[in-house]
């Protein structure tokens, strides 16, 4: 199954280390996240399940959006841009 | 004895505390790091709620039952999603900021306005929230505007003390909104607003009104004053008809307004340079007072820094005690002042604060 892990600044709501998760799609991977961490969602996505501007998605290292097809194997990072002041 | 302080700022909300000499400390300091928009105290059951702007991770809302010492997050008011856009909402709308937030009619009842112009509505000591769609889906919202962030926003709700179901609404860039109803059916009220960025003949179109901040006098509660983007209006019959007020030193404009709880005569603005600067004008700072309906002013700046100074004053960063003479406002270069005779003297509590968005007396 897919890990997903989560950036610190979110260790307070998220699963503080990788978790394996079913999903076929990035935004599947996150969903089975959010079923255990219901206030996590909000912190990823917008009202409309859109990602927010300033989080970063990376599958096995690169860039990816949330439609993306992810593997059995797959290791999903949601980072945050580090901007402001 | 001198109530709390709520002071939200850039980098958390601050609940400071005064001993029996007026002497301010720090009690809480919560959300360090943390833009806070808007507080609420809710006097009914001492709830207190903070509406927080994380840059990267959106708004979010906490409650807290002690006073600030503890809190937990609740659910955000946030649009439906799959939400249908139509053509003033391209794409579909997620909630920017929470900008305001007031009690309501029942007992654990409250509203809140967002950027993009919205309000939400709990009956649930904000545990879970409604859209109040019709206002969302009255035509004349598509005509309102962004004033200083990129879309409209509302910034004030004003519950009728005698009718707490009776709401008057502000809106930067939309106008006042009155509802007889709680929120059920909607009339624009804001007749004599006069918006001078307006092309010609239009200026008095009553939602291209930009209100800065509507306060509403408690005691004598048709009495509503308005910082308006450009001016100064009073309103007599509870928001529906207003008329401009002349003769402000230094300048009319601005985003603060306090009304005295049981005068409505007196109220309380903070004048900034028009409208491209937002600085003291000249860097003198100060604080206007009439006490006879704004027929005549005082200019206040008894302990307040010397020019040039820079601070400005945010709209919801001016407060009033409900005796009428403790007031407290916070500034965008992080000073915190309170005056205990209604601003006839003014002590610089903190010149080493986060830029404050909010001063709120927990009350």
């Amino acid at each position: 199954m897919p890990q997903v892990l989560f950036t610190a600044h979110l260790r307070r709501l998220a699963p503080p280390a990788p978790v394996e998760v079913a999903g076929g799609t990035v935004a599947d991977a996150l969903a089975s996240v959010f079923a255990q961490h219901p206030l996590l969602e909000t912190y990823i996505l917008d009202d409309q399940r859109r990602l927010r501007r300033h989080i970063a998605l990376f599958v096995d290292g690169e860039r990816a959006r949330l439609a993306d097809p992810v593997g059995p194997n797959a290791k999903i990072a949601v980072l945050q841009a580090l901007s402001g002041g | 004895m001198t109530p709390p302080l709520l002071v939200g700022t850039r980098k958390g909300l601050f609940v400071l505390e005064a001993d029996a000499d007026d002497r301010w400390t720090i009690r809480h300091h919560a959300f360090a790091g943390v833009p806070v928009s808007i507080t609420a105290l809710d006097a009914r059951d001492q709830t207190l709620y903070a509406g927080l702007a994380h840059g990267h991770f959106g708004v979010k809302l906490h409650r807290s039952d002690d006073l600030g010492a503890t809190w937990v997050e609740l659910p955000a008011p946030a649009f439906p999603a799959g939400f249908p856009p139509d053509e003033a909402d391209e794409p579909a709308p997620s909630v920017d900021l929470l900008w305001s937030l007031e009690p309501g009619a029942e007992p654990h009842e409250l509203w809140a306005g967002t950027i993009p112009g919205a309000l939400f509505h709990s009956t649930d000591r904000g545990a879970s929230w409604q859209l109040v769609e019709s206002l969302w889906n009255e035509e004349r919202r598509r005509q309102w505007a962004g004033g200083g962030y990129d879309g409209p926003g509302i910034h004030s709700i004003l519950p009728d003390p005698r009718d707490r179901g009776r709401l008057v609404i502000g809106v930067s860039s939309g106008g006042v909104w009155l509802s007889p109803d709680a929120g059920d059916h909607w009339t624009v009220g804001g007749a004599g607003l006069r918006a001078t960025y307006m092309p010609e003949g239009r200026e008095e179109e009553p939602t291209a009104q930009d209100p800065h901040r509507v306060v509403r006098c408690p005691a004598a509660p048709d009495r509503l004053w308005m910082q308006h983007h450009c001016g100064v209006f009073r309103s007599d019959d509870g928001g529906r008809n207003w008329i401009k007020i002349q003769g402000l030193p230094l300048s009319d404009f601005g985003f603060a307004v306090a009304v005295h709880p049981n005068d409505p005569d007196t109220a309380w603005f903070i004048p900034a340079e028009s409208d491209e600067k937002r600085i003291p004008r000249d860097g003198r700072f100060g604080v206007t007072r009439t006490r006879d309906g704004g027929r005549s002013f005082e200019l206040l700046d008894d302990g307040l820094p010397s020019p040039p100074a820079f601070d400005l004053v945010y709209r919801h960063g001016l407060a009033v005690a409900p005796d009428g003479r403790s007031l407290a406002m916070g500034s965008t270069t992080g000073s915190l002042w309170t005056s205990s005779d209604g601003g006839e003297r003014w002590h610089h509590m903190s010149a080493h604060l986060p830029p404050i968005a909010s001063v709120q007396f927990a009350v």
